[in-house]
């Protein structure tokens, strides 16, 4: 049985007109040739119809452009298959009778920003009291019991502390990402955590505002959590997995939330 | 102005209280010195080289000095000793102050000593007095160009390399920038040397060096000449190397620096006693240099939540003030710092923001004020986060802020972009021409909204200065009163530095730093 095929085409004002808007700085100074080195770079990334909306000079040598253009590229969405939605992420009260009715003990979760970072703007988020958004932090849930260690942790210490509380889950939050410096950071700590025997063992999870689940498993940890990530979400992802764990729910479930 | 909101007596009592509250810390600041402090004083006397391996020079003649026990006399004394001895080079005189045994080291005869003292004095002096002269050419290009009008708008340059920070500081000057700001490598507050050099490899910011400081000011002299508008420079005065870094930055003309009595304590874990000391000596140098330091309130907010912790935003303002007041620092000179950072889901919380930057503006008329942009709530959705920038931009005209950092679009994202720095140049000076004098144009309702808050977190910020007052300010950080952050008063990093002065103790440069008062 072949699928149908679903195209899908940028929707701007009309079904299937490929409209899109894209900014970009070239590093020469307002000019009509400017303009049309713009408009040319456009018709290089395959669009049509480009209108260079704005050309601003940002600085003496560098001018910033607001384009709209059309992409007459369409992608087949029936094609694109992730894993189906089975369960639904719970509430601060639900998540916790869940905990207290199916693991019987407090979730433990140890996070901290590792390495040179200085940023616990993201940890913080997530652990503290507070949490973000409207949306409460690990350390207000009952049946959660989570250490915020801060910043610029060693990767060999947060390994001992997760071993010394006996953590369900750790946290690794990376911020600082300039060449790199987060993934090598990251791979240093799984080298740890790998030695310390938390890997397969406890869930490693990585967090920050370039981070995406992919690269976390790509890095070797066990999920990943990019911008937007609400403390509930990681809450859910920690509690399903330790219900996985403990054979209290059938592996590869998934639930809404969960970093895809 | 604002206001009034409160009286102008429970002003003064706040400023009592924080009185009340460093003098303890004076005493300790006054019988101390520390291995940075000294490092200062070596610097000040031109030594600036490295030895081998890269360490600076003032690194290991004051380690040195340390092992032996002998820097509670002052390194400028041994560095009087050492000339002396015939040291024909500062690496002479570490080698040789190395190779004397202890013995050898002991008081010379009272002539000699005073003798010594003259000398070394006379040095400092002189010293002194370049540096001087140095501020007082920057002084003379500032008013020969002028500044911008104030809020002055104030950017961050963050590309780890001091010659891609310089191009894109020039651009960020040509699209209006008021003041530069060149981010620090992550976790230099904890280094306890400052490197030395041209730096081009930085993690999230260039590493603070007295050459990168050099680059930078000169190429923005070049381009203030050009844009007929003085554009300041600012770096970080703070961590493990506080005073050294007020010292480099001062000699290389830098305008501001950000220099915070706390903020090393409370978000790097760098020890209490070591910070007080620190900051001290660092102050007495931003006085000297007219430097317009920046504390740094803003973080409580980003850690303890914004509406909550407002008043203890208010209590370390005039905390930091005291602190800078009694280092010799005048009312211009205090960029106190605080910031927007209500979550914007809560209702009113343009009211709210008002308050607070209306309150801060109320308690210190004088002060310059550093208002800094939301980060905490931001989003990545930068259409929103551009509208959110725009309400500060709003708030800091309104209320006279002298220094504003502006939001960028894409925080919480990446570094900014070029283009990320000009979009919120461009609409910070369309709100700042749109709403200049709107403070005199409407009169905020004493029984309002805007009002009570107000009062609310005076009273508030008053109830935690009593507080700190009566149980000391050790004890008031060791309770996470400040940014919901716990400290020892013997934790965190550099405690081994603190050295207690001899009797005989000998900084000339403190002498004459104090004598200008």
């Amino acid at each position: 049985m072949t699928a149908q095929r679903q195209l899908l085409r940028a929707y701007g004002d009309r079904r299937d007109d490929g409209i899109i808007q894209l900014s970009f700085t070239l590093p020469v100074p307002l000019s009509e040739k400017a303009k049309e080195a713009a408009s040319r770079f456009c018709a290089a990334l395959g669009l049509t119809d480009v209108k260079v909306a704005a050309a601003e000079r940002a600085a003496d040598e560098y001018t910033f452009f607001i384009v709209y253009a059309r992409a007459n590229v369409s992608i087949d969405y029936a094609a694109i298959s992730t894993p189906e939605l089975v369960i639904k992420k719970l509430g601060f009260d639900e998540l916790n009778a869940l905990i207290e009715e199916k693991i019987a003990r407090r979730v433990v979760v140890v996070g901290a920003c590792t390495g040179t970072d200085t940023h616990t703007v993201g940890i913080d988020a997530i652990l503290n009291m507070k949490g973000f958004s409207g949306d409460y932090g690990l350390e207000r849930y009952p049946w959660f019991d989570a250490h915020n260690l801060g910043s610029q942790v060693p990767n060999v210490e947060l390994v001992r502390i997760a071993k010394e509380k006996k953590a369900d889950a750790v946290l690794v939050s990376q911020v600082v990402t300039q060449r790199d410096v987060h993934k090598d950071n990251s791979r240093q700590f799984i080298e740890e955590a790998t030695k310390g025997g938390l890997k397969g063992q406890v869930a490693l999870l990585l967090g920050g505002p370039r981070v995406d689940h992919a690269l976390a498993l790509e890095l070797g940890f066990d999920a990943g959590f990019g911008p937007g990530t609400k403390p509930s979400d990681v809450a859910n992802y920690v509690v399903h997995r330790v219900l996985q764990k403990i054979g209290k729910e059938a592996r590869g479930a998934h639930f809404e939330g969960e970093p895809s | 102005m604002p206001g009034p909101f409160i009286t102008d007596e429970q002003i003064l009592r706040a400023r009592a209280l924080a009185q009340q509250i460093t003098a303890p810390l004076f005493a300790h600041i006054e019988q101390h010195t520390t291995i940075s402090v000294e490092r200062t004083v070596l610097r000040w006397f031109g030594i600036d080289g490295v030895g081998s391996m890269g360490a600076p020079l003032v690194n290991l003649m004051a380690d040195r000095l340390h092992e032996k026990g002998l820097l509670r006399q002052g390194a400028a004394y041994w560095y009087g000793r050492a000339l002396r001895m015939g040291a024909q080079s500062p690496l002479d005189a570490v080698e040789r102050l190395a190779a004397a045994p202890l013995e050898a080291l002991g008081p010379l005869p009272a002539a000699e000593e005073a003798a010594l003292r003259d000398e070394v004095r006379g040095e400092a002096r002189a010293a002194v007095a370049e540096l001087e002269s140095r501020v007082a050419r920057r002084r003379a290009l500032r008013d020969e160009l002028g500044s911008g009008k104030t809020p002055h708008k104030y950017v961050i340059v963050a590309t780890g390399n001091i010659f891609d920070d310089v191009d894109q500081a020039r651009a960020a000057a040509q699209a209006g920038a008021d003041v530069i700001a060149v981010i620090r490598s992550t976790a230099q507050s904890l280094l306890d040397y400052v490197p030395h050099g041209a730096t081009t490899e930085g993690y999230g910011g260039t590493y603070a060096t007295q050459e990168n400081f050099r680059i930078m000011r000169e190429a923005l002299d070049e381009e203030s000449k050009r844009l007929k508008r003085y554009v300041q420079l600012t770096n970080y005065s703070s961590g493990l190397c506080m005073a050294e870094i007020a010292f480099c930055a001062a000699w290389e003309r830098l305008d501001m620096l950000l220099n915070d009595a706390m903020y090393g304590i409370l978000f790097r874990d760098i020890n209490m006693r070591r910070t007080f000391i620190d900051q001290y000596f660092s102050r007495r140098i931003c006085a000297l240099a007219g430097i317009v330091i920046n504390t740094g309130e803003d973080n409580y907010i980003t850690t303890a939540d914004a509406y909550d912790a407002a008043h203890t935003v208010i209590a370390s303002q005039f905390i930091n003030e005291r602190f800078a007041h009694a280092a010799g620092l005048k009312d211009w000179q205090l960029g106190l710092g605080h910031s927007y950072e209500i979550d914007p889901h809560r209702p009113e919380t343009l009211l709210l923001e008002l308050s607070q930057a209306m309150l801060v503006r109320r308690c210190f008329p004088d002060a310059p004020l550093k208002y800094m942009p939301p980060t905490k709530h931001k989003e990545t959705d930068i259409f929103f986060s551009h509208a959110y920038d725009v309400m500060a931009d709003l708030v800091a005209v309104w209320t006279r802020q002298g220094i504003q950092l502006l939001g960028m679009m894409t925080e919480a994202m990446h570094t900014p972009l070029l283009a990320d720095r000009y979009v919120a140049l461009k609409s910070a000076d369309y709100l700042h021409r749109a709403a200049r004098g709107i403070d005199e144009e409407f009169v905020v309702r004493e029984d309002g909204k805007i009002a009570n808050r107000a009062r609310f977190v005076f009273d508030r910020a008053l109830a935690l200065l009593e507080e700190c007052a009566s149980e000391g300010m050790v004890a008031a950080i060791g309770k996470g009163r400040f940014g919901d952050v716990k400290r020892a008063e013997t934790g965190g990093k550099g405690l081994d530095g603190v050295i207690a002065k001899a009797p005989d103790y000998f900084n000339p440069f403190l002498e004459i730093l104090e004598a200008k008062r």
